[in-house]
């Protein structure tokens, strides 16, 4: 089914089913730790071998010697696998990295080598007795100095043009009677998901299957086919259910391809997951930004010039981190620059980690959006209220399909007591903590893309989708059974919904915000032709007929579904794809954050005691898993804010805090109650479905609303993240 | 994590008896951080010997306080009503530290033995002179791991402020051991030469020339108890914790307080810091500046700033510079009902 | 009690496996391995023979059921519990005590099974999420935690939901703020935080051991 004009009524409008708050259909796997994860197949592979990976010691070099002697003498090992023995390997077609080093190593705790042996201690122990020597070389580890070389990156799918201008930038921000000109800092961060990526990877001949845990399963198979050289049909990749990913696991990384090779080095399946301490410096991350923010506007509040440029390192040939995204389309304003440039750095691979470019770039331009508001002595509601758009201001005439922005601020405003905020900072005392309220807006792309489903009706009248989308904690597979369950007019009970492996048909995959309103539109059209299926079968004309409470209802007229199946089994399958809609129109999602924190007057610890989110999405296909995205994305918005960082070895090279107490991540304590509410849209231009997606929205503009409570509390103003006692102690 | 032996031990004297006379061989008490350090090959025992069976976990009043068995997990001492009643500071400092998982396995005597989360002794691919040089075999002596340390000019936001040396910066991770400190605990201990009792005080060293050593303990030596003497101090005392997250992390700095005080006069005070230096720190100066002064902003700051002298900055943790003195008056403040 | 017939003594499976390593001439061919090296693979060599030796028998009771086993010094609760005995529940986040997924009670206390020795837990009775309720018969803190949407992956639940269980058997359950502090060992990267308080809450609210 081609999309390619607004969506009119259909199915899915009579919302008896999705739209609803249902409880996740796999609650009761997930609660009682049923639920299985790449590493726990162990009826499906029952004699496994066990992989461990020896990360590189230094951040750069070569390797001229591996002493294996003592690690292959060691109890229960049956195989060592190096760059020697490997075989070809190439790199995949969106992570950079080579997942085998030798004899060049690119970053620190690069796999050098896998060991596997009978048991999991065997092959830890073994690791540890292999003798790598090094020859070092002098790498990039410091983004601020290798800043004055930055390039611009080249434009791919997921990297836009190294500048954008519209209008005379120069010039009016150079005329601009009110204006700043900042500079702002995001560190590198971890995802830091609960589970470790993992693989059981098993070889049938020359057929692999492997148990994995990755977002993009499509991405997952042509990857692993092309790192290791083999035809795709050979490649089976099964991911039920995923331990949580924010971009971590996007398609494979060296669990997957070092279990392949370890798998067929030993001609056992082996079972092999990254210790967590490795993860940090051998798997990819959010990279740092340096950032510069110039605002020019007229003493009304009236934005003249914004220009917004970000500075971001890789490994050769990585992405850019697209921080200059949202400024291009957020805010109103005649001249425009944005630009983006691109160093070479010799740490791990920066990637794509939720909302990318958009949650870095807001981290700054909402505090500068703050400052500015305060330089014109404007509310910062309603500093921004001015600004809003409605038409994408590098294309006039383009209008946003839905651009609630405004109603989201008067909202919070309204819900969070706004007005009780005290302008000027450090105002508000109680005890011995200074109390500050702040705010930041919240934009986030809503892409989608095609995605296919294949819908099953049973002979007892019970619907099974299959499709390799996947759910990374998002509540997909609670919408999809809401999406088949309303299109079929059967109770959710009677769903079941099959995900995560590559023999189903090929969605959208989780990543990009882009998993719900792609994966369920996918389902909507397998479900079209599953009800022309139906109806044909028990002679009912499809567009007439309506399907409820387990019929297929046309006047007088009805028959059950299990009719349907009496003769076997119905299948369908179809593919949702898109024409030209997201040209015509700007297709994004829109937010507010309203955050209040207390800041010791002593120690300056800064705890945050309130938040708010105003979220205007499309239509909410679960409120309950919406909500508890959207307060996860909070909840990570406050780390990003106020702790995460990987922290560099300028010297050595690599991220010292590699693990997960170094790398602190919030914990309960630091999370108040949180409120969400989610606005009433719909969104015909997106899919039948009218939906976008929300959790990448969620995490974008907090971490600024809290370093602006932050400067609202103290008068003091961070604009290097994370915004921690040391830097506002250094000030005092 | 090589391979080990694993011996439970039924009284003191075998566990004793196990662990001296053989080099290489620990005593393994809650594990918290034993079995952390032995999985990331930064200790490699060769024995581990079990004493989770030995019968040290009591806790009880004696003639002149509270003695702690040195098997006690910390959480039964933190919810144990002599304790909060006599030493509301250890109660505080305990529930200060780790996670309530983490709380039920450690033990007093664990605790006391836990070692710096300076990064660099984690990765023992990084330089540093406090892993232990290996026990046994024909490289005794040696370090597992280049020598050196890296924090010094490296990352060093944690590390110490104060008894640094130019082998280590590292820093003592304990939040009950502050407040030990503060209250005059005594340790006893037990070896092949028999007991011993060592104040608290001289339990723990700074790193000198031999940061491998964490304390005064001879080799083979077990704690049986703690003992901590009563005071008048319960009423007003506090322990400050500043960290960035707001639990389930490692102190910057922390304060323990416990004060006696007749209306706003301060009779007695014990004042101790952690995250500050290579054993917990006790503020004596400032503590007989305290006495028989009243509890105001103005003799805490100049307690503060009496406590700080000596204070020496490495860079990123420069800040404690100005932290630790806030957080000695924010304590204050709060033990002694002033804020 | 274990070790009745040694009792005083230690109980000690190393004598004759020291002996041999004395007599080991191995060592001179890894004059080029760093010293930690050496000293592992000495006992690695020492290993291949005495393999006998590695493990100990472990009486240990797991859901209820009497086990005998039969585990390596260095095997982890946790891994024990994963990869000998199916019990996939109890997941391995970290590793290292700095996340709590891999929460379980032993004897009623909650502890991380991955700094957990298995073999101390020697006549204990220990209990995994796959104890506490089932798909057909859920735990009330199971159930509350699906009511309220207390988690997004899962990974880090059943760690949750056992450290929740005990939060309230401690008594560490009596407000909101209580709660989030006694919780704070137990990570959630999902951020759902703020439904498990209250899932917690209203289990609480119900009275009672739960």
């Amino acid at each position: 089914m081609k999309f390619d004009k607004p969506a009119g009524q259909n199915p899915i409008d009579q919302l008896k089913v999705v739209g609803k708050p249902t409880d996740r259909i796999e609650g009761p796997l997930k609660t009682t730790g049923t639920a299985k994860y790449a590493y726990e197949y162990n009826e499906e592979v029952t004699n496994p071998a066990y992989g461990y990976i020896l990360g590189a010691a230094i951040a750069r070099g070569t390797i001229t010697r591996i002493d294996q002697a003592a690690a292959k003498a060691a109890p229960g090992v049956l195989a060592i696998v190096t760059a020697a023995n490997a075989g070809p390997l190439q790199a995949g077609k969106f992570y950079v990295s080579r997942f085998l080093a030798g004899p060049q190593v690119d970053h620190y705790h690069q796999a050098v080598a896998i060991v596997v042996a009978e048991t999991f201690e065997q092959a830890r122990s073994a690791a540890a007795l292999l003798k790598v020597e090094y020859k070092k070389q002098a790498g990039n580890y410091d983004l601020e100095a290798s800043k004055e070389g930055a390039q611009p990156p080249n434009p791919g799918p997921y990297t836009p043009p190294g500048e954008s201008r519209t209008g005379d930038f120069d010039g009016a921000f150079k005329t601009a009677e009110v204006k700043i000109d900042r500079s702002y800092s995001t560190p590198d961060q971890a995802h830091a998901m609960m589970e470790p990526h993992a693989t059981i990877a098993k070889w049938e001949g020359d057929k692999l299957t492997c148990w994995c845990t990755i977002q993009q399963i499509n991405w997952g198979v042509r990857d692993l086919a092309f790192i290791l050289g083999i035809p795709k049909e050979n490649v089976r990749l099964i991911s039920a259910y995923i331990g949580g990913g924010f971009g971590g696991k996007g398609t494979v990384l060296s669990d997957l391809v070092a279990a392949s090779l370890a798998a067929r080095a030993a001609g056992r399946p082996v079972k092999l997951t990254l210790q967590r301490p490795l993860m940090f410096n051998n798997t990819i991350h959010r990279p740092k930004t340096i950032q510069r923010i110039r605002i020019g506007a007229n003493p009304d509040g009236t934005i003249t010039a914004i220009g917004h440029e970000s500075w971001s390192g890789n490994l050769p040939g990585g992405m850019t981190e697209s921080a200059t995204a949202s400024t291009r389309i957020l805010y109103a304003g005649a001249n425009r620059l944005t630009r983006l440039r691109l160093a070479v750095l010799h740490l791990a691979e920066g990637s794509a980690m939720r909302a990318p470019g958009e949650a870095s770039g807001m981290m700054a331009l909402e505090i500068a959006m703050d400052e500015m508001a305060e330089k014109l002595q404007m509310d910062p509601v309603e500093f921004r209220i001015k600004n809003d758009t409605q038409e994408d201001p590098e294309k006039p005439g383009r209008k946003f399909s839905t651009r609630k922005l405004v109603e989201c601020l008067r909202e919070g405003a309204k819900k969070s007591g706004w007005e009780r905020r005290n302008a000027k900072p450090g105002a508000i005392k109680e005890g011995d903590w200074l109390i500050g309220m702040g705010v930041a807006a919240a934009m986030r792309g809503a892409p989608i893309t095609k995605s296919a489903a294949r819908v099953r009706l049973d002979s007892n009248g019970r619907i099974t989708v299959e499709t390799d989308m996947t759910d990374i904690g998002t509540g997909t597979y609670t919408i999809i059974a809401q999406t088949a369950a309303e299109m079929m007019g059967v109770g959710i009970d009677q769903v079941q919904v099959k995900l995560g492996d590559s023999s189903f048909p090929e969605s959208s995959g989780s990543g990009g915000q882009w998993g719900a309103a792609s994966s369920t539109s996918g389902v909507y059209a397998a479900c079209i032709k599953l009800r022309e299926a139906v109806a044909g079968k028990l002679g009912f004309d499809v567009e007439k007929a309506r399907f409820s409470d387990g019929r297929i209802i046309l006047g007088d007229k009805s028959a059950a579904l299990i009719e349907a199946a009496k003769g076997g089994e119905l299948v369908a399958e179809d593919t949702m794809t898109y024409g030209e809609l997201s040209k015509e129109y700007a297709q994004d999602t829109f937010g507010a954050h309203f955050v209040e924190v207390g800041v010791n007057a002593f120690t300056y610890e800064i705890r945050v005691r309130r938040m708010l989110a105003v979220c205007h999405a499309g239509r909410i296909l679960n409120p309950k898993a919406a909500r508890s995205q959207i307060i996860g994305a909070m909840t990570m918005g406050v780390g990003a804010a106020l702790m995460e960082e990987m922290v560099v070895d300028k010297k050595v090279g690599f991220f010292v805090n590699h693990d997960l107490a170094g790398y602190e991540v919030p914990v309960h304590a630091d999370i108040p109650h949180q409120e969400v509410i989610l606005l009433e849209d719909l969104d015909p231009t997106m899919s039948p479905m009218k939906a976008k997606g929300i959790g990448e929205l969620g995490i974008v503009g907090v971490a600024a609303a809290v370093a602006n409570a932050v400067y609202n509390a103290t008068g003091i103003r961070i604009r290097d993240y994370p915004v921690t006692l040391d830097k506002l102690l250094r000030v005092v | 994590m090589n391979p080990f032996q694993f011996t439970r031990a039924n009284t003191t004297q075998a566990a004793v008896s196990a662990v001296s006379k053989e080099t290489g061989a620990y005593f393994l008490a809650g594990g918290t951080n034993l079995i952390d350090l032995v999985k990331r090959e930064v200790i490699i025992p060769e024995r581990l010997v079990d004493i989770n069976r030995l019968p040290l976990a009591t806790i009880e009043e004696t003639a002149s306080g509270i003695r702690i068995g040195a098997m006690a997990k910390n959480s039964a001492v933190a919810d144990h009503p002599l304790i909060k009643k006599h030493f509301p500071l250890l109660s505080m400092a305990l529930n200060a530290g780790a996670s309530a998982q983490l709380r039920n396995m450690a033990t007093v005597g664990g605790n006391m033995m836990q070692r710096t989360r300076c990064p660099y002794f984690y990765d023992h691919s990084m330089p540093c002179n406090k892993r232990s040089p290996v026990q046994s075999g024909p490289f005794k002596g040696q370090l597992n791991g280049p020598a050196g340390c890296g924090a010094i000019g490296g990352v060093n936001r944690m590390h110490a402020i104060f008894g640094t040396s130019e082998k280590c910066i590292a820093v003592h991770p304990s939040d009950m051991c502050i407040a030990l400190a503060a209250l005059d605990a005594t340790v006893n201990v037990t070896g092949p030469k028999g007991n011993r009792s060592i104040p608290f005080a001289e339990f723990h060293r700074l790193p000198g020339d031999a940061p491998q050593k964490d304390n005064t303990l001879l080799p083979g030596e077990l704690i049986l108890s703690v003992d901590v003497p009563k005071n008048e101090m319960s009423k007003y005392s506090h322990y400050l914790k500043v960290r960035d997250r707001a639990s389930y992390a490692f102190a910057l700095v922390s304060v323990g307080v416990a004060a006696d005080m007749k209306g706003k006069t301060i009779q007695d005070i014990r004042l101790a810091m952690g995250g500050v230096a290579h054993k917990p720190w006790r503020l004596a100066e400032a503590e007989v500046y305290l006495k028989g002064k009243e509890a105001t902003l103005e003799n805490f700051k100049q307690a503060a700033t009496l406590a700080m002298q000596g204070a020496k900055g490495y860079g990123e943790n420069d800040f404690k510079l100005t932290l630790a003195p806030n957080a000695i008056i924010e304590a204050l403040q709060i033990a002694t009902q002033t804020v | 009690m274990e070790n009745e017939n040694n009792a005083g003594e230690p109980e000690s499976t190393g004598a004759s496996r020291r002996a041999f390593l004395k007599q080991s001439s191995a060592l001179a061919a890894f004059a080029l391995t760093p010293p930690a090296a050496v000293h592992a693979v000495e006992r690695g060599l020492d290993e291949k023979v005495a393999v006998a030796f590695e493990q100990q028998p472990l009486r240990v009771e797991i859901n209820g059921v009497a086990q005998q086993l039969s585990v390596e010094p260095r095997v982890t609760l946790l891994d024990l519990l994963r990869e000998q005995l199916n019990l996939t529940g109890t997941k391995k986040g970290c590793d290292h005590g700095q996340c709590g997924a891999c929460t379980v009670h032993v004897d009623g206390q909650r502890v991380n099974s991955c700094l957990t020795l298995a073999l101390t837990t020697e006549g204990s009775k220990v209990t995994t999420i796959e104890g506490l309720g089932s798909v057909d018969k859920l735990h009330p803190m199971q159930e509350a935690f699906i009511k309220h949407d207390g988690f997004q992956c899962g990974y880090c639940t059943p760690g949750q939901i056992m450290s929740a269980v005990a939060c309230i058997n401690e008594g560490h359950a009596n407000s909101p703020d209580e709660v989030r502090e006694y919780m704070s060992g137990n990570i959630c990267r999902c951020g759902a935080y703020a439904n498990i308080v209250e899932a917690i809450m209203e289990v609480k609210s119900k009275g009672g051991r739960i």
